[in-house]
């Protein structure tokens, strides 16, 4: 364990990359994700790490693609519209199973939006920010010290899965400001990227295994293989054949589904006798939970999941939690996005949103509204 | 004389898909020939391109390689060189790919002086998209983008690269094979960025519709139209409208950005060492 330390979220975002191992970050500067740069700038080099400002977001993810295929940790942060820069090169990510992590301080949009007003938009973006269907993992922090956490989480899912994973922050989680104690480096459990044992004329760089993640074999130590963003066979050679399309396609798409529960982060908050149920992220979460409180010092039963693992979407978690319920009600700082996945998963319980799109916070009292409206109705 | 390269090259990938009598392939083995020359550790080599008929060529080239996404591919090759500067890291680009979309890119590149070897295949059109008209199509020829005359100017990109701040330009065309492989062979014992244009010749996209002749009568335009350097600086600028300027440009030494970092990574290292005295 550390010493107790005041840190904003972007800091112990951060922090938890460097204390997992990254040691090479490109961006690009966007509010409200500097901090992240700044960190980093100051103190990769002294961990023999490697920092350097690119002259565009597109820019930043391709340089952090071509480290990662180095063998070295990459990360890169941005916001909303830089987010929206990065998104090809984010699916040659996907396309390739090259390890990485974007990190998006989500920011008020469309367009240029609300440079520093909160906002949870970019919920559908993680997930269908580029084109064609791909496997992604994205995960939101609500406090500081789940910024490090989930940040650690993110690394080594990318490194295990070998997808490109977005922590998606929020402007208030990542410049609030709070107390934390974090675990000392030495405590943390890192995963590292599967690395092939074969000679390198036996290697097929996209052979799976059982597993259905392939191991990857560094550049530069022999074994001289293809990357690209075109369907490919398991040696990496493209091809335009149906059947190998298929195949690796399938196979991309369905490689995270034996690793769901794993990947399924998620707190709760007094859902066990809970007749309502929250369901919430990122800062708004924390408006859930005072809100929890005050419902039920009303005498309202009210409980709180709040999810982590945005993508793959817990569908099952979710019917879990909403089974027995007489409501769900869905806050968040954007128009229903992530209400959407929840309809699509629960069976009789009436649904709605708390929603706001003007780059102000939803308040707990504002949740107790809709709570006793949701009652009423019952 | 491709029995020299063959270890270099994915044989079993050919044939490759270019037209006949597109340039690609004499820019690819000069290229192969430059590497075979210089001595490089093949496994410690790295190839880098874009999207785009050039770009295609990673494909078929026996190291460590990467096809990235459009215009990106300098990109790409810095994070590659900066995570592991003992890599030799070349990029393979066109002029569609390096000098539109990859514009910026390459302007940055040059401009922080990193050790990479930008090979730009000049074909002037876009190719795999079916003809074009690119940065670098000439004012006045046609394309299916420009069906009345291409109205814009076309960059000099060895003049673009070397004001951004490169510190080895050169340009070679596809005839003039043996001084193309040297000044991949200069621009590969550089420290720095190095940029060499390759003028290469389309005549399916480019040459058919600007009336050019097939390969072989592309191939004598070049040896016609091409003015050595040397030669150039006492030639009139009306005399060299037109002509294509070739050999080695310009030439400096300038602090390369990747050992910059290691310099800087080693000030934290002795700073930890003088604290455990």
């Amino acid at each position: 364990m550390r010493k107790a330390q005041l840190l904003q979220g972007n800091q112990a975002c951060a922090m938890a990359a460097i204390d997992a191992g990254v040691r090479f970050y490109a961006g690009y500067p966007i509010t409200p994700s500097t901090e992240i740069a700044e960190f980093m700038a100051e103190n990769l080099p002294k961990v023999g790490g490697k920092f350097i400002q690119m002259e565009d977001e597109i820019a930043g993810m391709a340089a952090i693609l071509g480290a990662a295929l180095t063998g070295v940790k990459a990360i890169t942060a941005t916001s909303g519209p830089g987010f929206s820069l990065k998104q090809e090169n984010i699916g040659f990510a996907a396309m390739t199973e090259i390890p990485c992590v974007i990190v998006n301080v989500q920011r008020l949009g469309p367009s240029t939006g609300g440079p520093t007003a909160p906002a949870q938009g970019d919920v559908m973006q993680a997930r269908w920010g580029t084109h064609g269907d791909h496997p992604v993992i994205a995960l939101s922090p609500a406090s500081v010290l789940e910024s490090y956490d989930i940040t650690v989480q993110a690394i080594n899912f990318s490194e295990k899965f070998r997808v490109p994973v977005i922590v998606l922050l929020d402007e208030v989680i990542g410049h609030m400001r709070e107390k934390v104690i974090l675990p000392s480096p030495e405590e943390l459990t890192l995963i590292e990227r599967k690395r092939t044992n074969l000679p390198p004329a036996e290697y097929k760089p996209y052979e799976a295994d059982s597993t259905r993640i392939p191991a990857i074999a560094d550049f530069g130590t022999g074994y001289r293989w293809h990357v690209t963003g075109l369907f490919h066979d398991e040696n990496g050679n493209p091809s335009g054949k149906a059947d190998t399309i298929h195949k690796q396609a399938t196979r991309l798409l369905t490689k995270l589904d034996p690793y769901l529960e794993e990947i399924t982060l998620y707190k709760s908050y007094c859902t066990e006798d809970a007749d309502y149920l929250l369901i919430s992220f990122g800062c708004t979460a924390r408006s859930a939970a005072e809100a929890v409180d005050m419902a039920r010092s009303k005498g309202y039963k009210v409980g709180l999941l709040q999810l982590q693992t945005i993508w793959p979407f817990p569908e099952q978690l979710v019917k879990e939690f909403c089974t027995g319920k007489k409501a769900v009600i869905v806050p968040e700082l954007n128009a229903g996005q992530l209400r959407g996945e929840v309809q699509k998963v629960i069976t009789n319980q009436t649904l709605s949103g708390v929603n706001k799109i003007n780059g102000d916070l939803i308040t707990p009292e504002e949740i107790v509204m809709k709570i006793k409206e949701v009652a009423g109705q019952c | 004389m491709l029995i020299d390269v063959e270890n270099l090259m994915r044989s079993h990938r050919l044939p490759h898909i270019w037209c006949p009598g597109c340039g690609n392939g004499i820019i690819m083995k000069a290229i192969l020939e430059g590497i075979r020359e210089s001595n490089l550790d093949l496994d410690k080599t790295v190839i880098v391109s874009g999207i785009g008929c050039s770009s295609r060529a990673t494909g078929y080239l026996n190291f460590d390689t990467i096809h990235t996404t459009h215009g990106r591919a300098i990109a790409f090759a810095t994070g590659v060189k900066l995570a592991k500067p003992e890599l030799n890291v070349f990029v393979i680009t066109g002029d569609g790919d390096g000098a539109a979309i990859g514009g910026n890119h390459l302007i940055h590149a040059a401009r922080r002086n990193i050790d990479l070897n930008v090979i730009l295949f000049n074909n002037n059109i876009y190719g795999m998209t079916g003809g074009q008209y690119s940065p670098l199509t000439p004012h006045g020829k046609f394309a299916t983008t420009s069906p009345y005359g291409n109205m814009e100017r076309s960059f000099d990109i060895c003049n673009l690269v070397q004001a951004a701040g490169a510190t080895y330009v050169a340009r070679g065309t596809a005839f003039h094979t043996k001084m193309l492989i040297d000044l991949i062979k200069n621009a590969i014992s550089n420290k720095g960025f190095s940029f060499v244009e390759a003028v290469t010749m389309c005549p399916i996209s480019y040459g058919r519709r600007n009336k050019m002749g097939n390969a072989p009568d592309m191939l004598k335009w070049q040896r016609d139209n091409a003015v050595n350097v040397k030669a150039a600086q006492k030639m009139e600028p009306e005399k060299l409208a037109g002509k294509i300027i070739i050999g080695e440009l310009h030439k400096e030494t300038a602090p390369e950005y990747t050992e910059l970092y290691e310099q800087l990574i080693a000030r934290f290292r002795k700073g930890a060492e003088g604290d455990g005295q």
